[in-house]
């Protein structure tokens, strides 16, 4: 298996699988087009520990905490776990607050953006085509010697903060922990956050996504960056197997809508859509993985990816606190009109703001190229 | 000329970027050191695409990789 996950074959039949999985979790109760998202995910997850207080969008996703372990476990059976960190862990975190601010803007981030895709959600080839620009630049910045420095070996303690933070959420999620009355562990009652599938069977998807992802490499991001940096389709055959997978199970279990409008927990304000991505996909791109890696590399020991999750989780709370995440598009009854959404101006001055500062990153983290 | 490189602790994928720059500038034998699965694995496969031929011995958690022009 070890080789045979490394191989061509074996990223294709893994993103397969991965596509077939997310797509079927929406069969199972996860919101629409959104079996898996990450970003989503990490969204719900800071709402339920009453980081945010959007109501709709509040649960502890067991789907993330089976990719850390899935992940963790992939890592030690392989001999793969590396307790490391300290490779910039700030700006890591700053990367991380601004992909969470460019994929609320959109409304998902790249895992979601195929599971749209999948769906035929057409908004998503605008989300996508932010993506590719956004990473175009981060490879740019790549080739002219961007980097965020080595990371060191450290101790086991290191990178067991990740799996630890994660059994802590799995106790509230599975106990149901009510800290106060009314507060916390928040459990959206409606919307996205109340749409979820069984405890046990998200998390079994993603311990397997985990363990898969880990052993592929499995990366949205990386995905696109290796085609535009050294023509390499190893990743995007991965990825495309995904889409290919989740469009067959969707279409199996009736869940194919082809269009833009209207789509669900989508908006079709193109610029922003395109933008959010774009400023996504430039932050992943200068973090080295998109948030699922982040998440599998946070399995392996890897601190820096977990000060970069950190970072979405305060992201995320800031989008909603501070109204910066875009509303979907709503049909006007009354009216008959179609509101179109997008993120408020809130929003938008967010998504700028971050392309100016993850730009000054871009620029300022250079090293001479001998 | 031969160069060394030494990739341990770099993100991806700075160590296919350093890589690649060494092969562009035709200094056989590169040897290459990374203390990451992954980092061969990237490594390996972008040289190999590139032409090259690329041996690996492992020492503990690390990897050496020699690249040689491909015949």
């Amino acid at each position: 298996m070890k080789d045979f996950l490394s191989s061509s074959t074996g990223i294709v039949t893994a993103g397969g699988i991965i596509g077939a999985i997310a797509a079927y979790l929406v069969y199972l109760g996860n919101p629409p087009n959104m079996g898996v998202c990450v970003a989503c995910f990490t969204r719900d997850t800071a709402g339920a520990i009453g980081l945010h207080r959007a109501g709709a969008v509040q649960y502890i996703r067991p789907e993330l905490i089976g990719f850390v372990f899935g992940s963790l476990l992939s890592a030690l059976a392989f001999r793969e776990f590396r307790p490391r960190g300290g490779s910039a862990p700030l700006i890591r975190f700053v990367l991380g607050f601004f992909a969470m601010v460019g994929a609320l803007a959109f409304l998902g981030c790249p895992w979601r953006a195929l599971a749209r895709l999948a769906g035929g959600d057409l908004n998503a080839v605008v989300g996508i085509a932010g993506l590719a620009a956004g990473i175009t630049v981060g490879v740019w910045f790549l080739k002219t010697g961007y980097s965020l420095g080595r990371s060191a070996p450290n101790r086991t303690a290191v990178g067991l903060v990740m799996p630890a933070f994660m059994l802590f959420l799995f106790l509230l999620v599975a106990l149901e922990v009510k800290f106060t009355s009314d507060g916390p562990v928040f459990f959206s009652s409606a919307g996205p956050g109340s749409m979820h599938a069984p405890l046990f069977l998200s998390l079994g998807a993603g311990l397997l996504v985990g363990v898969l992802a880990q052993r592929t490499r499995f990366c949205t991001m990386g995905a696109l960056r290796d085609v535009i940096l050294i023509k390499d389709f190893h990743l995007l055959s991965g990825v495309i197997a995904f889409v290919v997978a989740a469009f067959a199970v969707n279409f199996l279990i009736g869940k194919v809508n082809i269009g833009f409008a209207q789509q669900p927990i989508a908006h079709s304000n193109h610029l922003w859509n395109f933008l959010g991505m774009c400023l996504s996909g430039l932050c992943f791109a200068l973090a080295g993985g998109c948030p699922g890696r982040q998440f599998f590399m946070s399995g392996e020991g890897d601190a820096d990816a977990t000060v970069f999750i950190f970072g979405m989780l305060m992201g995320a709370a800031f989008a909603h606190n501070l109204d910066f995440a875009a509303a979907p598009d709503k049909f006007d009854r009354a009216a008959q009109l179609l509101v179109i959404g997008g993120p408020s101006a809130w929003g938008q001055s967010a998504v700028l703001i971050g392309l100016v500062i993850t730009l000054a990153i871009g620029f300022s983290m250079r090293e001479r190229i001998r | 000329m031969s160069e060394t490189i030494d990739t341990r602790g770099l993100s991806c994928p700075e160590p296919v970027i350093l890589v690649k720059r060494a092969i562009d500038r035709g200094s056989f034998p590169i040897e290459v050191t990374a203390d990451s699965q992954t980092a061969k694995e990237n490594v390996t496969r972008m040289a190999v695409h590139s032409g090259c031929t690329v041996t690996c011995e492992t020492h503990g958690d690390t990897f050496l990789l020699r690249i040689d022009r491909g015949v």
